[in-house]
């Protein structure tokens, strides 16, 4: 159950870990934007060297990141064979049918293979140096503009929060489940597909069951603690922008310059 | 003393059960200061009470009866004043446990009440410091015992210093480290802050803790009492809801053989010094 890496945050203390999460936020999107301004193998290895040089930065162990690309694996294989096998032009190495394996082919697989390692990387970075928290804070203090369009800002931001801290309990109650069940037989594990389907449902029922009975306690002991609401309401914890992410920025501007130039 | 609770002719029904009323009539008082346990049987209707107490049930068409807080009579316009004066810890540790992190958690209430956040920082880390959980302030609550996280629920009330604290079976989850932790913490906020203490409870020796029990049953009160004038009916207590503790059942015992033991209510040390002294000629 620890295998879902996407989300996982690595306690640290480098530059990374201690960068504004709003700024993470948004650069972490705006570098899947630029990554689109690459067309050459220079711009790409530039990008590369970028991205290794964030990930160096933040101290966190490379085996990371790569585990972070194998769920994804498969979808993008299929994408670059899909280009490679569709993509005319230059040498013609080899075709049958509509297929084909030329040379512009091959360039522009290994490109999107880049473009997706890149892009897992940088958001793997992000979620690995941001604790889950200072994200949903980032979010929040991010959409607060579209307060003016009656977008519940604060709400969202204590859902997403209060679903964060209710994973561990959550999956501490599933094993508890588990157990009970496997203790009166159940087994998970073996068994054809349908048969592994139908061992959840004794899982999931009582999983379910509790999760509306602990929604309903939680929401009595807010009410018993004052909630009503966004509205009027102070934060303890605040986000300050500091030099620091001011730097960032700019290198990211840098880049994007460079790459302009690249072109 | 001035009562700071008084509770006159309350009912309750539970939108379903038109036909079990949870609270009957009820009237009681609580004093300013005082430490009242409320015991009862499995739906006697002490949560009912308890969360009445708060304004959480949405309220009954049928109730004639009225609840003052602090001189406030509890009506829709009131609710969030009386909210303020009582602070609520409940039986589970886990569903009360809003904040992402011990801090968080005991920000939560001052958030709510839209307190300034410089005076926010302090009053949090005050009432850490009080529960003895300072250490902790940027622990996630997965890695908290059941006793530490009740006690970052209690340092969430103590932030916004209300005038009571409602115990609602809040040690029935805990070991008996943790519970003896909780309700040393809360017998301190009682002697020192004079905090009121309402503690709906089964376990004797939160009870025994108590100036006064009120015994509920059927949701009507059938006793009110000291500890040692409730803890006199020895066996009956089963039926009052109590988990009746050893040293009593050892008397109730003893008293069959014909031994004249003390009528009233002896821990489980006191116990045993009234026996090892019960023969001794010095």
């Amino acid at each position: 159950m620890n295998k879902l890496i996407f989300g996982r945050y690595i306690p640290g203390d480098s530059f990374i870990h201690r960068l504004d999460p709003r700024g993470k936020l948004l650069l972490s999107f705006y570098f899947i934007g630029i990554i689109f301004l690459a067309h050459n193998w220079q711009s790409y290895l530039l990008l590369f060297l970028f991205t290794m040089f964030a990930v160096l930065m933040s101290r966190v162990n490379l085996g990371f990141f790569i585990r972070g690309v194998r769920p994804l694996i498969w979808l993008i294989l299929f994408t670059v064979i899909l280009q490679i096998f569709f993509t005319r032009g230059g040498h013609l190495y080899w075709h049958w049918g509509p297929l084909v394996v030329s040379q512009y082919g091959l360039v522009n697989g290994g490109y999107i293979f880049m473009r997706f390692v890149l892009i897992i990387f940088m958001s793997t970075l992000l979620t690995l140096t941001t604790p889950p928290l200072q994200l949903s804070d980032a979010i929040e203090s991010i959409l607060k503009p579209f307060k003016v369009f009656h977008l519940p800002v604060y709400e969202i931001a204590l859902m997403i929060s209060i679903a964060l801290r209710f994973v561990p309990t959550l999956m501490d109650e599933t094993e508890k489940i588990m157990n009970a069940q496997r203790a009166r037989g159940v087994d998970f594990g073996s068994g054809s597909l349908s048969q592994k389907m139908r061992a959840i449902i004794p899982l999931l029922i009582p999983l379910f069951v509790n999760s509306f009975n602990r929604a309903e306690d939680l929401a009595t002991a807010m009410e018993a603690r004052g909630y009503q609401g966004g509205e009027g309401r102070t934060k303890y914890r605040v986000l300050t922008w500091k030099g620091q992410d001011t730097l960032a920025v700019a290198a990211f501007a840098v880049i994007t310059g460079l790459l302009i130039w690249l072109r | 003393m001035a009562n700071i609770i008084e509770v006159t002719d309350l009912s309750y029904h539970y939108p379903q059960m038109e036909q079990r009323p949870a609270l009957q009539h009820v009237n009681f008082t609580v004093q300013a200061g005082e430490w009242l346990a409320i015991i009862g049987h499995n739906g006697s209707g002490k949560s009912t009470l308890a969360k009445s107490l708060d304004g959480l049930l949405t309220p009954d068409p049928q109730n004639k009866g009225e609840i003052k807080v602090a001189g406030l009579t509890l009506t829709d316009e009131t609710v969030w004043q009386i909210r303020a004066k009582i602070g609520m810890v409940f039986q589970n540790p886990d569903n009360q446990f809003v904040g992402a992190t011990v801090e968080d958690d005991v920000a939560f209430g001052l958030e709510n009440r839209g307190v300034p956040r410089p005076e926010m920082q302090e009053r949090v880390h005050a009432a850490l410091k009080r529960v003895r959980m300072t250490e902790f302030a940027d622990r996630e609550p997965a890695r908290l015992s059941g006793g530490q996280k009740q006690r970052v629920a209690i340092a969430g009330i103590i932030a916004q210093r209300p005038d009571i604290i409602i115990l609602d079976e809040s040690t029935s989850m805990l070991d008996p480290k943790g519970r003896a932790e909780v309700l040393a913490t809360v017998r301190q906020l009682n002697q020192e802050d004079h905090l009121t203490v309402i503690s709906i409870t089964h376990d004797i020796d939160e009870a025994a803790q108590a100036n006064r029990i009120v015994v509920l049953d059927d949701g009507q009160v059938k006793e009110t009492g000291t500890p040692a004038e409730i803890f006199a009916y020895g066996e009956r207590l089963i039926e009052m809801g109590l988990d009746v503790p050893y040293a009593e059942r050892l008397k109730t015992a003893l008293r069959q053989v014909g031994a004249d033991v003390p009528k009233q209510y002896l821990t489980e040390e006191g116990m045993a010094d009234w026996l090892w002294t019960s023969h001794s000629k010095m």
